[in-house]
């Protein structure tokens, strides 16, 4: 691996969005060259990261070079570093793999847009972003990332900008971002304080080093990944920053499978993996597992009620993302990783195919207007089913071997999570049964006028959505066979620390019990939704209370969002800034203008006036002189 | 002479527009540019031959003036002039063409306001003798009280009288604090002679600094910022808050910080509230205003408090960071306003309810404006970034006070995307008005004067190297100067070569004190 392999794989997203951003103009009279361009762009990366992954299968050493001093003074380095090992690796053939195919499906579902370049212009940009989130060797160059996709994140869910739920969305998201990325930024100031420098080995290595309990305490790195994690919640959407990413389910749909729930909000999980030396001196993972498994469990809930299918996934999306920070912060980081590899595969596939379902069936979303589909959309319908059946736990397909490591992992660490998070894993596949019992199977629903051109989606759409199925359902099997003894295990071990618990039971057990709940969730959801449409209206309060999504939104905007909008203009501008500040700058002005105003009455301009002041001046100093002194 | 030449060439041109302006508009306007750029062209002969391995003044002149008054025409630049200075020189043209065809009446005066402005700022800037800086600081404020008060909008009067009282109103107590150095220094007002420590340093620092507060403006002195930004033309508020503004943050860090250092150490926790109350203060009140002009005003009260905080942290990478973020918000917030400008010159209007929809009719303006948004939120890659991530961080490590203040001031970075998206959402997204369906995209001109400052946005994110080369020496001195104790950083650099932990800030300290215990 050379510094020259990595600049190639950033820079080809990179050029791509200069192409498409600047020459947009020129390219607009022929969009398949725009589309062809970027998806080129990113397959040039992909290429890129078969090779450095090769080499490090081949059992080269990781790659960790800097490319040029950026932020540099005489008491501070911070430099553009690239870092390739067996975690960056994974996830740049993630990223790469994913995002071409579903650049190449964007070719197809963009079509006629009026925003055609630009869409690719920001597609690219983002997976630039994002290959810089992953293949920096810094905390800083991680963050900027992290910031980078966040505003490609912004720039896609607005990218129909008329809409202005599509913009509220977007600025929703970049805010509630940035307010993770807050502690973010304050995680990276407390360990510059500490070990001076936010290079990941250096610290890891500091970290680890005999003497720095005692110099430090187990205050500061406690407090730092805390702080970590703060940005992990925000990006990842976890409790409660979570949010933004139903809403950003206003972007199109391709964007939804990359970045919203592939790529970009796993970079929580990527971060903490990647911290794993300190989050295991710290003890801290204890906190990120029961967000994790909180999420994971409230975000299912949620999903059970919702009749949009982008909205189902979008919560699923969260509550997958719990799973894998359950499995991280249980110090199952291999785990955790894995089921982001997985997850990125079958619900990327599974939100292109609703894409496919939208792009048939004119936009439209509920579900309770569709119904077999089936018939008239068999590739998507068997795609999304492969999808299904992986994220449900179905038995060999991928989600089962990942979900189950991390449920293993969990019960060494806390019967209850373990609990929790088996009980998540049949509301899981009750939720993503229902959504294709009613979408694909029973009578169709469909309105006539849709109807009547109801199609399967051309080959430029399918093909990525066939190819993706392959890897939903057999990529598990490939990287989990054998279980903490699998062959991403031991691909990983050189970046992970050992485990705090040590998996116990037996896995096989484990394993049947998964498979059991998760067929009881698809079972329950078939005896309950084969021929029936979910009702409009919540039949109880449970019922709508889950429906209204347990008014977080409500909540959020009446607590926090009105006080500061109304505090800022009444208390803030008009009181204190009008009324009082100014009205004291003012009011200075006024009282000199009075004095200067009383004291022009004395020179009136009249001579005897002036005569008759001065005589009475001089009567009262003699009258003070002779009776005073 | 090549200092001089840079600052005079304004007056230079200021007398050849007086007396050619017969010519007519276009002769006018074709003299200040060319005078302009000419300015810019010769200042960055300062910035190639500066030499960044000293702190010590370049381009040194000295030329008696007033002997018998104790003053001398005595100027020169270090590594935080230098930017001040190219900065000036840098956005003055980009004003001319700006202001192209938006000034109907008293064309001549304007082009002639605007360049003896250039001349007075730029002396500003490289004055090293109290008396010169005086002269230069109060006659900058005639050319700004016509720009406003002739050329500004429908309350420019009590815009311009309110500006320049309150600025004379600093300007009268800095004129005590002048005085009462000269006499303690045997009558001289040089600069560089000056050694503290003083008498009477309490009360000296705090009539330099309250006439600085005002011009940067701290809160609570900002109120007359956001009148003189609204009435102000679009040439004046660029230079109003692009320049004008930093000579408050330029005089604290070259007269308050190194000469009053123990004055300086007893007002921080008075002075660091204040910066804080502004970053956050000014973000929540920019967030509600109608008015885009406005919005930015506010921003520049919530940017200019993280550029207080920095310098008060009296340490290299926060001190540094200010001195960038002042260049950053000199580029961003000027091309917000020329933004702003462009806009008003179309519709008549900064009225954020009588916009919506603009990406559509204007591509490259939304453009423009989302990349000068970003980097007025400071995201990565684009120049506010690094300014801001090394005010923070040095606050943070090293800072001379609590780190509460820091958490605060960071939250300021969340706001500052709240009220800049916003306002992008409603100006440009959303559908558009049939009252804006004809407004024309920016023109070649536009462009040209956008794209400099973009340039410089992107160069400074991704490669500040360049700029934070020149300045280290500089700043690096008055971090010297204005550390009364023995700064913990310093001490600690033996241990840090010793040790294989590279450790900082106070926990140095404790790490040296457990290894001696350790060798006992």
């Amino acid at each position: 691996m050379t510094i020259e392999l990595i600049v190639v794989l950033l820079a080809a997203p990179l050029v791509g969005f200069l192409i498409n951003g600047l020459l947009g103009k020129w390219l607009k009279g022929n969009e398949q060259l725009s589309g062809w361009i970027g998806s080129l762009a990113v397959l040039v990366s992909l290429v890129c990261s078969i090779i450095a992954f090769a080499s490090l299968h081949g059992g080269a050493a990781p790659f960790d070079e800097t490319l040029y001093e950026w932020i540099t003074g005489e008491s501070f380095a911070f430099n553009i570093g690239f870092r390739v090992d067996a975690l960056t690796s994974m996830m740049l053939l993630v990223i790469t793999g994913v995002g071409f195919l579903i650049h190449v499906y964007s070719i197809g579902y963009m079509h006629g847009d009026a925003g055609y370049t630009r869409y690719f212009a920001y597609l690219n940009l983002f997976v630039f972003a994002m290959l810089i989130l992953v293949l920096g060797n810094n905390y800083l160059m991680m963050f900027v990332g992290w910031e980078g996709v966040g505003l490609c994140s912004y720039l896609l869910i607005g990218f129909w900008y008329e809409r202005q739920t599509a913009t509220d969305a977007g600025k929703k998201a970049f805010i509630v971002n940035r307010i993770g990325d807050f502690g973010f930024l304050l995680g990276m100031f407390t360990l510059f304080a500490a070990f001076g420098t936010l290079d990941f080995t250096s610290i890891f290595d500091a970290a680890e080093a005999d003497n720095f309990q005692k110099v430090f305490g187990a205050s500061t790195l406690v407090i730092a990944t805390l702080l970590l994690f703060v940005g992990a919640i925000g990006k990842s959407a976890q409790i409660p920053l979570y949010v933004w990413l139903p809403d950003a389910m206003e972007g199109p749909t391709p964007v939804s499978a990359l970045i919203h729930a592939a790529t970009m909000v796993t970079a929580g999980v990527y971060m903490i993996a990647r911290s794993a030396v300190l989050y295991n001196i710290a003890h801290t993972g204890e906190v990120v597992a029961w967000i994790g498994v909180l999420t994971a469990f409230f975000a299912a809930t949620i999903a059970l009620t919702q009749n949009d299918i982008k909205r189902i996934l979008a919560y699923s999306t969260v509550s997958q993302l719990g799973y894998m920070f359950l499995g991280v912060g249980v110090g199952a980081y291999a785990s955790g990783i894995f089921h982001l590899v997985t997850h990125a595969f079958f619900k990327g596939l599974m939100f292109l195919t609703a894409g496919s379902v939208m792009h048939a069936m004119a936009n439209e979303l509920d579900m309770r207007k569709m119904g077999g589909l089936k018939a008239k959309m068999p590739i998507t319908h068997w795609t999304f089913l492969v999808g299904a059946l992986a994220i449900a736990g179905f038995p060999f397909l991928s989600g089962f071997w990942s979900k189950d490591e991390i449920l293993h992992s969990a019960w060494g660490s806390s019967p209850i999570i373990y609990v929790i998070g088996l009980v998540t894993a049949f509301l899981t596949a009750f939720y993503m049964f229902r959504l294709i019992f009613v979408t694909f199977y029973g009578e169709s629903r469909v309105e006539p006028e849709v109807a009547s051109h109801l199609h399967e989606s051309p080959s430029v759409m399918w093909v990525p959505l066939a190819i993706l199925a392959i890897p939903s359902a057999l990529i598990g099997l490939l990287l989990g066979w054998g279980g903490h003894d699998s062959w991403l295990h031991h691909f990983t071990k050189s970046v992970f620390p050992e485990a705090h618990h040590d998996a116990s039971g037996n896995m096989i057990l484990f394993m049947v019990i998964s498979s059991v709940v998760g067929l009881a969730g698809i079972a329950f959801a078939w005896s309950r939704y084969r021929d029936r449409t979910p009702s409009d209206e919540p039949t109880n309060a449970l019922h709508k209370l889950l429906a209204n999504k347990y008014y977080v939104d409500e909540v959020y905007n009446a607590l926090i969002v009105q006080p500061i909008k109304n505090g800022s203009h009444y208390l803030l501008w008009r009181i204190v800034d009008n009324g009082i500040i100014d009205g004291i700058v003012n009011g200075v002005g006024a009282i000199i203008r009075f004095i200067g105003g009383t004291l022009r009455r004395f020179q009136t301009g009249i001579v005897q006036a002036y005569i008759v002041s001065m005589v009475l001046g001089i009567v009262l100093f003699l009258a003070y002189y002779l009776f005073f002194t | 002479m090549l200092l001089s030449t840079v600052i005079f060439l304004p007056l230079l041109g200021v007398i050849a527009i007086a007396l050619l302006r017969g010519l007519g508009a276009s002769a006018v306007k074709g003299i200040a540019l060319v005078i302009g750029l000419l300015t810019f062209i010769v200042s960055l002969g300062l910035y190639t031959g500066f030499d960044a391995t000293t702190a010590t003044f370049q381009n040194v002149t000295q030329q008696a003036w007033i002997p018998g008054l104790g003053t001398s025409y005595h100027i020169g630049i270090d590594g935080i002039s230098l930017w001040l200075v190219l900065l000036t020189t840098f956005l003055t043209p980009l004003c001319i063409l700006a202001a192209w065809n938006s000034i109907e009446k008293g064309l001549s005066g304007f082009m002639m306001s605007l360049l003896a402005l250039e001349t007075g700022m730029l002396g500003v800037f490289c004055a090293l003798d109290l008396f010169l800086f005086f002269v230069f600081w109060e006659s900058m404020l005639i050319p700004m009280y016509f720009l406003i008060g002739i050329w500004g909008g429908e309350r420019r009067i009590y815009a311009t009288v309110k500006f320049v009282l309150y600025t004379m109103a600093g300007s009268a107590l800095m004129l005590v604090g002048i005085l009462a150095l000269y006499f303690q220094n045997d009558n001289s007002f040089d600069l560089t002679t000056l050694s503290g420590p003083f008498e009477h340093s309490h009360l000296l620092f705090l009539a330099f600094f309250i006439a600085f507060a005002i011009k940067v403006p701290l809160f609570p002195f900002h109120t007359w910022l956001p009148d003189a930004h609204v009435e102000a033309p679009t040439a004046g508020s660029v230079i109003l808050a692009g320049v004008l503004l930093k000579m408050g943050t330029y005089g604290i860090i070259r007269f308050c910080l190194p000469l009053f250092p123990d004055a300086a150490a007893e007002f921080t926790p008075l002075i660091v509230p204040l910066a804080v109350i502004g970053i956050i203060y000014g973000a929540l009140v920019a967030m509600v205003q109608p008015d885009l002009k406005k919005l930015v005003a506010y921003s520049s009260v919530s940017h200019l408090g993280f550029v207080v905080l920095g310098l008060f942290s009296k340490n290299p990478a926060g001190i540094q960071g200010s001195v960038l973020q002042m260049i950053n918000h000199g580029l961003s917030t000027g091309a917000l306003f020329l933004l702003v400008g462009m806009i008003y010159e179309r519709r008549h209007s900064r009225m954020i309810v009588d916009f919506g929809g603009l990406a559509k009719r204007m591509p490259i303006f939304a453009t423009i404006f989302m990349v000068v948004t970003l980097s007025s939120i400071g995201l990565p890659g684009l120049n506010g970034f690094v300014g801001e991530y090394m005010i923070l961080l040095g606050s943070f490590v090293q800072g001379a006070f609590s780190k509460i203040y820091v958490v605060l001031a960071t939250a300021g970075v969340i706001l500052a995307a709240v009220y800049m998206l916003w306002m992008f959402q409603r100006v440009m997204f959303g559908t558009l008005d049939k009252t804006n369906e004809a407004l024309p995209d920016l023109n070649a001109r536009e462009i040209v004067v956008m794209l400099p400052i973009l340039l410089f946005i992107v160069w400074i994110g991704v490669y500040p190297k360049p700029f934070l080369n020149k300045m280290e020496k500089s700043v690096g001195l008055v971090v010297t100067q204005v550390q009364t104790e023995p700064a913990i950083g310093r001490a600690g650099e033996r241990i840090q070569q010793d040790s294989e932990l590279a450790l900082h800030g106070t926990q140095r300290v404790q790490h040296e004190k457990i290894e001696k215990e350790a060798q006992q």
